[in-house]
């Protein structure tokens, strides 16, 4: 997070903050582990109440930013997602509005995804991974006056209980993007198990599903651009929110560290332990810092943000880990059961580590834009 | 300065390109790769200092040296943002890499936080003219980590100082003129009460300027044997016994590093320091579509682009003081581990040219005499060890280490059965 807030900027964080912790406590957290949305809906309806989806959309469709740089803004609230393991599809809801509002259509939709009355999904990967230069499997393809969407997306976060998926397919050698509504004929979804607690993944089949062609955002095959900034902003969400659990579980483990005694004395004394926790601090310190870079960078358009967003996923997917499953091994056997709650944290690390990308993938992106800049010049 | 009277950034940064532009060349990296490729002869590195010497000349004269320094010492008055501005507009173009560390900073940084007005009018001006090349007589040859326990030792004799001792692992001392000196000047209180800093020229009677042969076949260490070295007392920086104070204060530029303030440096682009890129490696060793290898390569990018980032935001911390100045242990940390991990990474795509080539393999060639040196980044600056201590204690509040020198006088320290004659190699 950035050591420098507008006043706006630390009004909107404090809100959010102070609403989770309130409203998302640890054992709120728990008792909806069986709870297949994971949340109440007036919960989310308060949180947009609060801007949590109008970041990315423009001023003109009722939404705005805070500070001039909305994809900024969000991460401030990803960041205390993180920071309390909280339920709710923000990435998801925010990707959507935003791409919506950039395309100048379904002003309605636009509209109840920032009054939170309806949340979204955006339906982009699939089983076997998109980012080595796979093309995605899903068509499109057009039939007349409809498009038809044949394929599989796996997995999507928040897809089974919400109101619009916005399904990234092939038609051609492009990319197109549809908004299905739910319940369209031919769509079947899957629920999926999951290692968050409060999140809920699913996978959708499109098995012949008809909807007619102003469903599609923009040009049948021209949406690549559009793919790249949808991914880079879901990115830049999920990143900020990976780093505010990293946070969180190295606060828990460094208090751990004071209060827990060995052999007469704190955890905290033992040097090979202080060296682990300065390596750690490192982790965190360069998580927060690439975070950040990405996040100017993506909201600003600049030249290299495909390049940082890349370093930052590969960055805190694998440092993230590292750190909690540190955190885990200070903690002994007591960090592995479900009664401590290091775990809700470990848990968010390790999604977002796995999903929009792992670090081998992005670690083989961040190479070919490297080795590209490196023929040009 | 008045803040009225400060030039606004984009005056500054559109007068600073256009300056840079007329009177700059920009970066061949070809023939910086190349030149790097093998170690420098004497002649060629002294002819790069000279080189050096007339960049921070021109920028003197043209008004950019000293940025955020006071004008009376030869400087601009202008802000870190007008630095950072400069440094980004330099990116691309030659500038003098050698003089900025140690001899802006710390050593003028030092001047600056602890000299006399008299010294900061004498030498300031002088090195940001390019016309002093300061370096830092810190560490000894008996112990590297343990800064405080220097043994060189300095003994008033009425207005001067006779110092005798050794300081190891300053870098270009055969090519620098001045020193910044921390000596004992009291054996008879605890370690860290009886220290005192010096400066004095380099080329004079009773100092021996060592080379020392690393395992890559630099030179660019030496090693200084003081003997009878006469001080007059208007040299010294700080108060008798109180060197500690500056010492702590040296060490913090001595970490900030390349973020200080102070420093002119390309802020976008691989630093003309830096190793050979990992893609040159993997081109010239056949392997650049082998997907390992770009796993490799996209592994040291990341490091790279993250530290560098890290090293801003801890600038910014410190700056903004929501981190301690004992914050840049965590860069310094970040950085040293990074960079021994991305030797490794340059060594493992080199294949078997890592172990024997020949001078016409191009950028596979001394990967293996790269990756020998591949610590030099955690020792150099201060260990990786000692930055964890630092993080620990200072940065998180944990308990300090046991130590069995704080309280007594220096003299009683346990100092090792082969001590004095180390001291004395």
């Amino acid at each position: 997070m950035l050591f420098e807030l507008t006043p706006d900027q630390d009004f909107l964080w404090e809100t959010t903050a102070k609403f989770l912790t309130s409203q998302a406590p640890v054992g709120e957290i728990r008792r909806r582990r069986e709870d297949p949305l994971g949340y109440s809906p007036d919960y989310w309806r308060r949180g947009a109440d609060l801007g949590w989806t109008s970041l990315l959309v423009t001023e003109e469709h009722g939404g705005g930013s805070v500070s001039g740089r909305g994809l900024v803004d969000l991460t401030l609230i990803a960041h205390e997602f993180g920071a309390h393991a909280a339920p709710g599809p923000l990435g998801p809801a925010n990707v959507v509005a935003g791409a919506l509002s950039r395309a100048g259509t379904r002003t309605d939709v636009i509209g109840a995804l920032l009054a939170g009355s309806a949340t979204a999904a955006w339906a982009w990967e699939e089983p076997g991974g998109l980012l080595a230069g796979r093309p995605p499997q899903l068509e499109i393809g057009a039939d007349g006056d409809e498009v038809v969407l044949n394929g599989t997306k796996k997995p999507v976060e928040a897809a089974a209980d919400a109101d619009h998926l916005l399904v990234t397919g092939r038609s051609g050698d492009g990319l197109t993007q549809v908004l299905v509504p739910a319940g369209t004929a031919g769509l079947s979804v899957e629920r999926l198990r999951t290692v968050d607690l409060t999140r809920r993944f699913a996978a959708l089949h499109f098995d012949h599903v008809r909807l007619p062609a102003d469903t599609v955002l923009g040009v049948l095959g021209g949406a690549a651009d559009e793919v790249e900034q949808q991914l880079q902003q879901a990115l830049v969400v999920q990143n900020a929110e990976t780093v505010g659990a990293m946070d969180r579980g190295f606060a828990m483990t460094v208090e751990w560290a004071f209060d827990r005694y060995s052999f007469g004395r704190p955890l905290a004394s033992y040097q090979e332990l202080k060296h682990r926790f300065a390596d750690m601090k490192s982790w965190l310190e360069g998580g927060h810092a690439i975070s950040d870079a990405a996040a100017e960078a993506v909201a600003a358009g600049d030249a290299d943000a495909a390049h940082l967003v890349s370093v930052a996923k590969a960055f805190i997917g694998h440092y993230g880990l590292e750190l909690m499953q540190d955190c885990v091994q200070i903690h002994g056997g007591i960090g592995v059961t479900f009664e401590h709650d290091l775990h809700l944290f470990l848990r968010r690390v390790t999604a977002n580590g796995a999903t929009l990308g792992t670090p081998a993938d992005h670690r083989q992106r961040i190479a070919a834009i490297a080795i590209e800049e490196d023929s040009r010049s | 300065m008045s803040v009225d009277t400060v030039e606004d950034l984009d005056s500054f940064r559109r007068r600073a390109r256009d300056w840079i532009r007329a009177n700059l060349k920009p970066l061949d990296h070809a023939a910086l790769a190349a030149a790097m490729a093998g170690e420098p002869s004497e002649e060629q590195e002294l002819a790069q200092i000279q080189h050096e010497r007339h960049l921070m000349r021109m920028m003197f004269d043209g008004g950019f040296a000293g940025i955020t320094i006071a004008p009376e010492y030869g400087g601009q008055g202008l802000t870190p943002a007008h630095q950072r501005a400069f440094n980004e507009e330099l990116s691309g173009f030659e500038h003098p890499s050698h003089l900025m560390v140690p001899n802006v900073s710390p050593c003028a940084a030092v001047l600056l936080d602890f000299g006399t007005e008299e010294q900061k009018k004498t030498h300031i001006p002088a090195i940001l003219k390019g016309e002093e090349l300061w370096m830092q007589l810190l560490s000894e040859p008996s112990g590297g980590s343990d800064v405080a326990g220097a043994l060189t030792t300095a003994v008033r004799d009425g207005d001067e100082w006779v110092l005798n001792g050794s300081k190891i692992w300053t870098t270009g001392a055969w090519w620098s003129d001045w020193g910044l000196c921390l000596a004992r000047t009291n054996w008879d209180v605890p370690k860290h009460r009886g220290l005192t800093v010096f400066i004095f020229p380099l080329h004079r009677e009773g100092v021996d300027v060592h080379r020392i042969e690393m395992l890559n076949g630099s030179k660019e260490f030496c090693q200084e044997f003081l003997t009878d070295v006469r001080v007059p007392d208007t040299d010294r920086v700080g108060e008798v016994d109180k060197g500690w104070t500056v010492g702590t204060r040296w060490m913090f530029h001595e970490r900030m590093l390349y973020n200080s303030p102070l420093i002119t440096m390309p802020a976008f682009g691989r630093p003309i320091t830096s190793s050979v890129s990992p893609i040159d490696v993997a081109r010239d060793a056949g392997r650049l579509d082998d997907p390992l290898v770009r796993d490799l390569i996209g592994e040291s990018r990341m490091l790279e682009t993250v530290g560098a980032r890290l090293q801003q935001r801890v600038g910014q911390g410190v700056r903004t003081g929501r981190l301690s100045d004992q914050g840049a242990a965590i860069s310094r940390l970040f950085i040293g581990v990074a960079g021994a991990r991305s030797r490794t990474i340059t060594f493992q795509i080199a294949g078997s040219a890592g172990g024997a080539w020949s001078d016409s393999d191009g950028a596979v060639a001394g990967q293996g005499t790269g990756y020998l040196m591949r610590q030099t980044g955690c020792i150099g600056g201060g260990t990786t060890e000692m930055a964890r201590n630092v993080i620990s204690e200072r940065v998180l509040g944990m308990p300090r280490e046991r130590s069995v020198d704080r309280d007594v006088p220096f003299r009683e320290v346990p100092r090792g059965p082969s001590a004095d004659t180390r001291s004395r190699s």
